[in-house]
């Protein structure tokens, strides 16, 4: 493991185009040993060109990128020794079976791969491992290239997608194998189009849009330097509600519909005063809930407009 | 460079066998074409005629094994663009597999495909076929591998150009029977104009076709080193060419 003060993956002003079209330009960004980093935006902000840039997959036009001390284009074949890749669409042959993959994959790298039959079971396949791959669920098939990522005990994961066209509950279940990952002490880089995802499984995200990045940090940080608003809706039929919400220092606006306010104000503490406001004048809430901002509207904020998915 | 080479070869072997009508039709087709024809021509010619005897004893088996190589190639065009398509050489190529071994792995399928379907031929033959036939089998053997080999080649071109996996079987009759027409089999090469005469010299077919034939009455191999060189040289000259066209995704 690599303990040092070294990021486990470099990328500096890296540019790639496609003929005319510029897919990620002056991209840069650390990611350290052992977290889980994210790349996130929408669909086509350049997402899988940057982590096939940094798998070797694709030559960058310009800019450099290590990944553990190695050039991903130079050292290709090293490089894929030590990491494990899961790619976005990717399918197997229809008709291979799951034990087939994994002992494949398992006899392609150098050094000793982990035990494949445990591997399956780990991830809830081992009931599967005589299925053919085309008759597997779309959850299935993810927890099978997580498999075939793990296979080699690499030190970085790249995930691209992963959960895309998963149901809910199996997102959740891929999300836990995720967080799995880290706690064997791999550093995970992840792409999604999926603020939630981002936000539930990343330590930190970069967002980019339109090939750049934006911003970089942790979900909690992003969120408090892009969206330091805070917002309070309650219910009360207090006469004198409204002028006491309005006298709170941090309350910046104060909305009303019948009898539900919309206290809008910024930072952390809003919330506590508001509470402290409504024991100090004995108000009677019968609904209280605070909106707190998220990547989202992080997103909304720094580009300007909704993102899509 | 052989690393995951053998595993990934049985593996395609088996999941070739798991689709049994496809391999049932690329196995079927030569050996039907073979068998069907072989008994209508043994009905309606009087064996003993000359023309007769020629083509049930040289022109129809030297077609039917020529059909193999087309049916191997063309498996091979199929395979690798429904493979493009779905991401599964992307997938591949994301391992330290290197490309000529995932390519490799599907050529050596191929030309067993060849062997086992030229075997069960000569099994067929044995027991439906109008006439026998005493051929060198282990040398006509050898004389096919190369040629499917060498056209193999070819077929990966034409998987190149292949646009989405729908069109791999259309495109591969399209360009691969036309090859077939000019090859030799049917008409002599010298015959043809001089566009398809040009045409058919850098076709990988032509020279099976004349290496088959000639194996096949017995010819020795010196007499045939011209069509080994040229079938060594197109698989070269197509290789090369397919290994800057290719397209893995």
């Amino acid at each position: 493991m690599n303990k040092t003060s070294q990021p486990v993956i470099h990328v500096s002003g890296v540019r790639k185009t496609y003929g005319a079209t510029i897919a990620v330009d002056e991209v840069s960004f650390d990611v350290h040993d052992g977290e889980i980093f994210g790349l996130i935006g929408p669909n086509g902000a350049g997402k899988t060109t940057t982590m096939e840039c940094i798998e070797g997959l694709r030559k960058p036009d310009r800019g450099n990128i290590s990944v553990l001390g190695l050039d991903p284009v130079r050292d290709v074949y090293k490089l894929q020794n030590r990491i494990g890749v899961q790619l976005q669409q990717a399918q197997l042959q229809k008709r291979i079976k799951v034990w087939e993959a994994v002992d494949l994959w398992a006899s392609l790298y150098e050094k000793k791969s982990v035990d494949g039959e445990q591997l399956l079971a780990q991830l809830g396949l081992a009931d599967k491992r005589d299925a053919w791959f085309m008759n597997l669920s779309g959850g299935q098939k993810q927890r099978l290239f997580i498999a075939l990522a793990l296979i080699n005990d690499p030190e970085v994961v790249f995930l691209d997608e992963l959960t895309t066209g998963l149901d809910p509950q199996a997102r959740r279940a891929i999300w836990e194998l995720v967080r799995g990952i880290r706690e064997r002490g791999k550093t995970v880089f992840l792409t999604t189009h999926l603020m939630e995802e981002a936000e539930r499984l990343c330590d930190r995200v970069a967002i980019i849009e339109h090939g750049r990045i934006i911003d970089a940090d942790t979900p909690a940080r992003l969120v408090d330097r892009h969206c330091p608003e805070r917002t309070v809706v309650l219910a009360t039929d207090d006469a004198h509600a409204e002028e006491r919400f309005r006298a709170i220092p941090r309350v910046e606006s104060v909305g009303r519909s019948e009898a539900r306010f919309t206290i809008r104000g910024r930072g952390d503490d809003l919330v506590t005063d508001v509470i402290h406001c409504l024991s100090e004048n004995r108000i009677r809430v019968t609904e209280f809930r605070t909106v707190l901002p998220n990547l989202e509207d992080v997103f909304l904020k720094l580009t300007g407009h909704e993102f899509r998915d | 460079m052989l690393r995951g080479l053998w595993k990934l070869t049985w593996i395609e072997i088996k999941i070739f066998l798991r689709e049994p009508l496809g391999a049932f039709g690329t196995i079927a087709v030569p050996v039907l074409v073979f068998l069907i024809g072989g008994r209508m021509a043994g009905r309606r010619m009087t064996p003993s005629s000359l023309d007769a005897s020629n083509f049930i004893r040289v022109g129809l088996p030297v077609l039917a094994t020529v059909l193999i190589t087309i049916s191997s190639v063309m498996s091979l065009i199929t395979i690798i663009s429904i493979y493009r398509e779905g991401g599964i050489l992307r997938r591949l190529r994301a391992t330290p597999l290197r490309p000529q071994t995932i390519l490799t792995a599907h050529v050596i399928v191929k030309l067993l495909l060849t062997v086992a379907t030229l075997a069960l031929m000569v099994l067929a033959g044995k027991r439906f076929y109008p006439v026998g036939v005493h051929v060198h089998l282990f040398s006509f053997t050898v004389a096919l591998v190369i040629a499917t080999w060498s056209t193999l080649s070819l077929g990966f071109l034409i998987a190149s150009i292949v646009p989405t996996a729908r069109f791999a079987q259309p495109i591969g009759v399209i360009l691969l029977y036309p090859m077939l027409a000019i090859s030799g089999l049917f008409f002599p090469v010298a015959a043809l104009p001089p566009l398809l005469h040009a045409l058919a010299r850098i076709l990988p077919l032509t020279y099976a076709v004349s290496l088959l034939q000639g194996i096949w009455v017995g010819e020795p191999w010196s007499a045939h080193l011209g069509d080994l060189t040229a079938l060594v040289v197109l698989f070269v000259a197509y290789t090369a060419i397919s290994a800057r066209i290719f397209r893995w995704e």
